[in-house]
């Protein structure tokens, strides 16, 4: 008998299902019998029989899921056939897995001869190991819908304990927010804790030379300013310089200026740019955009022009973000109060006057808060400039030159070949928790500043 | 006076004339974006085919007939050595080195030609075979050299055709560009999106009616609304970090596959999905609620039986738009393994796979000049479900709205 998580789900919930039957029935029959009315309609009955049924046969079969591997791992260990296994490292992962491959009917054949003795006891230990978790899960189950069945009888108030479970339910899912957040930065800080036991947190902050390099971690190859200096270019820089003008103005344009129609067509299209995957634009920036820059460059007699440069990233960000900051522009100029308009338009002033000294100042708070968040994004923004920016760690204000940003360095940290525990590994933490807290910071700052607005207008 | 109002209007028609400007500026790289990517595009899904007759009474293929229709007829053939066969006749056929003009995998086609019809392996017959990697960018675009030179002649001797790429759509990745399809890679989106959809989408709008129809107000409400709004707006490398170190390092969940990767993409969507459903329960408006409770059902009923099927199309546009989002994301995926080379289709949700989006990473890394016309295809097969899945909400969201 073998253990399979999705086919024994689907048999508790057939199980669950003749349970849901089983109880409607049963708690129709008996009000008939007893000639009383039932406190809560059959059906939550059914649902009460169904839920004891259901819920702790696959809490117990998640955490079975989970923990059979290691015990099954641990009773082959145990046996004399494991003897022969070396004592640490890949090879004996190697042997193990290869080993469970086969006693599991994934792979047909043992590759590594070694591994043979060991796939007949891991054939035996998956068996019995599969055969006490699916007794245990039909024991639960049966347990678990007999108790329900027999609380079923017409003065149960088998409604509320049903809406009691949903409430709980609902609570769970509102907390898996709270849960991910707090994952994640637990995660990032235990790691970089590590991290920062073998690189000083000074040195990755200030620091001016980045060059990590495999093995132990040698001082003086973790300083982070280039990295930084190099996200804040083309994100708050160069993509910004793009976006801000064109985003503002085409919000301008379509509030203030463009006939109903051609804002219902403009808009969706606006959508469509926001829309289209970030790898769409990178492989663009690397294809089209870059080369004609480098061109340029060299035209211009540039120093350093590089075929990945910050300027491509930078521009091609810039025009993912502009849909971004027009719709953030277009609801604070919206929520400017009509008669602020009116009443400059009334004193005479032309509609490009009214907006420029009225609107977008009345505004400016809104767009702020909205190009913080641009801001955020685009510095979080991760496929564009892995694939146009390059990833040489350069200090340099020259926008032709090819410079690298966190996000990048993160991807090239942990796409090599190296073991995790490496000072390497954990480095991609440590920048992911600035990362993290400096696009937290922008976020509560941008909402803060949104929120007031909005409150000094209503 | 006259000379000032003048100026002024001037000013007017350039302040106008400039947002009108950005407009066409954004229209314009939107249209030339999707140009370039066409352009390179439709080129990835035709392939040019070479003339190849190949006579199995000169070169017998060792199989019996009866037991191509077997489960291992596939290996049986290999193992006979058709690919020598069809090298053979490919070099007979075209001169010197004409074994390098097809591609190195055309011999599969061969095998699947003769797997459908046994009768071709009584005699000669001529076989349209896929072109080398080169040889099908020379066609199409040209080529310097004596390469060029070759193809002219073979075009001339009428040896050359074009046809629709359908391998494209049937093979999964392959070194070989004239044999790399997308077949896994839309697999494994597949499985990835389904895996995220099933877990964030009831969780996001369960969270969602917690929060907009039952939780109290206080401190513990409010955090979990700054969670949730914070979540939505964390770079999505993050959750790659997050995924890496939970999913894989600490529970061991089965690396670069569809689970842990919908599980990743489950969490990044899943503020989204509460935040639209949020906004559509919220349009819900409150005398529906208390006509519910007015007749007697109990809060749960309210919700479920009347509040979340009005909200219902709402929810399902956020969710659409959501999921959209997620299939285009790569940035996260590259930090839980999807990064390697895969050369079969995914099988199951804990198998390695990769995506659609990574695909067009990973293919934009090759040298192979092949590979850009590839690319810029399987950019197009993404916008076109992208585009979809958006037109799809749109319109769920102009029939079903209502207006109350």
């Amino acid at each position: 008998m073998s253990f399979n998580a999705p086919a024994l789900l689907i048999l508790i919930l057939g199980l669950a299902l003749i349970g849901w039957l089983t109880g409607r029935a049963r708690s129709a029959m008996l009000a008939a019998r007893a000639g009383v009315k039932l406190n809560s309609r059959p059906q939550y009955h059914g649902w009460y029989v169904a839920l004891w049924l259901f819920v702790p046969a696959a809490l117990f079969l998640a955490v079975w899921t989970s923990v059979s591997p290691a015990l099954i791992t641990n009773a082959v260990l145990e046996t004399p056939a494991a003897e022969g296994l070396p004592d640490f490292g890949f090879e004996r992962g190697a042997l193990l897995s290869e080993a469970r491959s086969v006693a599991q009917g994934r792979q047909a054949a043992v590759r590594l001869p070694a591994a043979a003795p060991l796939v007949e006891p891991y054939r035996q230990a998956t068996q019995t190991y599969g055969a006490i978790g699916i007794a245990a899960m039909l024991a639960l189950a049966l347990a678990g819908g007999l108790f329900g069945y027999t609380r079923v009888e017409p003065q149960f108030r088998a409604r509320s304990r049903v809406e009691r479970i949903i409430m709980g339910l609902l609570l769970l899912a509102s907390l898996v927010a709270i849960l991910t957040t707090f994952g994640i930065l637990m995660s990032l800080l235990f790691e970089s804790i590590r991290f920062f036991r073998l690189v000083p947190p000074a040195e990755l902050l200030f620091g001016t030379h980045w060059n990590p390099q495999s093995g132990a971690a040698q001082p003086g190859t973790f300083g982070g300013i280039p990295l930084f200096w190099g996200t804040v270019l083309i994100g708050a820089i160069i993509a910004m310089i793009v976006a801000i003008p064109i985003g503002m103005m085409t919000a301008v344009y379509l509030t203030q200026y463009a006939a109903p129609a051609v804002r219902r067509w403009v808009k969706p299209c606006l959508e469509i740019l926001a829309g289209v995957p970030t790898v769409v634009y990178g492989y663009f920036a690397a294809l089209t955009i870059a080369p004609a820059l480098r061109d340029l460059a060299v035209m211009l007699g540039v120093p350093n022009a590089s075929s990945e440069s910050a300027l491509a990233a930078g521009i091609v960000m810039g025009v993912m973000i502009i849909p971004f900051v027009s719709s953030m522009a277009d609801d604070s100029i919206n929520a400017v109060p009509q008669a602020m308009r009116d009443g400059s338009l009334a004193l005479g002033a032309t509609p490009s006057e009214t907006i420029r000294h009225v609107l977008i100042p009345a505004a400016l708070p809104g767009v702020m808060g909205g190009i913080l968040l641009a801001v955020s994004r685009a510095i979080g923004e991760t496929m564009i400039v892995v694939m146009a920016a390059g990833l040489s760690a350069n200090l340099t204000a020259n926008p032709f030159a090819s410079v690298t940003t966190v996000t990048a360095q993160i991807v090239k940290l942990l796409t090599g070949d190296q073991e995790f525990e490496s000072a390497k590994t954990l480095a991609a933490f440590a920048l992911g928790l600035v990362l993290f807290l400096v696009t937290l910071l922008l976020n509560i700052a941008a909402l803060r500043i949104v929120k007031k607005y909005r409150e000094a207008y209503e | 006076m006259r000379r000032r109002i003048a100026a002024r209007y001037a000013a007017e028609r350039r302040f106008k004339a400039m947002g009108l400007g950005a407009v066409l500026l954004s229209g314009l790289f939107l249209g030339f974006l999707l140009v370039v990517m066409v352009g390179n595009g439709v080129r990835g899904f035709t392939y040019t085919q070479v003339a190849v007759p190949i006579d199995f009474r000169a070169t017998p293929l060792g199989v019996d007939p009866a037991r191509l229709s077997d489960p291992d007829a596939d290996q049986l053939i290999a193992n006979a050595g058709l690919a020598d066969i069809v090298a053979f006749a490919a070099d007979e056929a075209l001169g010197d080195g004409g074994s390098r003009l097809i591609s190195e995998n055309a011999w599969k086609d061969v095998r699947r030609a003769i797997k459908d019809d046994p009768g071709l392996l009584e005699g000669k017959s001529v076989f349209d075979l896929p072109a080398a990697s080169a040889v099908d960018i020379g066609a199409k675009q040209g080529a310097p050299g004596p390469l060029g030179a070759r193809i002219a002649e073979l075009k001339q001797e009428g040896r050359l055709a074009t046809g629709i790429h359908w391998a494209f759509f049937r093979n999964a990745d392959a070194t070989d560009p004239a044999a790399a399809g997308i077949k896994g890679a839309l697999k494994g989106s597949l499985l990835t999106i389904l895996t995220a959809f099933l877990i964030a989408f009831p969780t996001g709008v369960l969270a969602a009616l917690y929060l907009e129809e039952y939780a109290p107000k206080n401190r513990w409400t409010d955090f979990i609304e700054v969670s949730i709004n914070n979540l939505a707006a964390v770079p999505s490398i993050i959750f790659g970090l997050l995924a890496l170190a939970v999913f894989i390092n600490l529970l061991g969940l089965c690396q670069a596959s569809p689970l842990v990767g919908g599980l990743t993409l489950a969490l990044m969507t899943m503020p989204v999905i509460v935040i639209a459903s949020r906004n559509a329960i919220k349009a819900v408006p409150p005398s529906i609620r208390d006509a519910a409770l007015g007749v007697g059902a109990s809060p749960v009923q309210v919700v479920f039986h009347h509040v979340l099927p009005l909200a219902l199309p709402g929810i399902l546009t956020g969710t659409i738009i959501g999921m959209a989002r997620a299939l285009g994301e790569t940035a996260p995926l590259l930090l839980i393994g999807m990064r390697a080379f895969i050369g079969d289709v995914p099988g199951g949700i804990c198998s390695p796979s990769t995506v659609l989006p990574m695909q067009i990473f990973l293919w934009s890394d090759e040298v192979d000049r092949g590979f850009v016309e590839k690319t810029s295809a399987a950019i197009i097969v993404l916008l076109a479900v992208l585009l979809s899945m958006n037109a799809l909400a749109i319109y769920l969201r102009n029939k079903f709205e209502k207006r109350w």
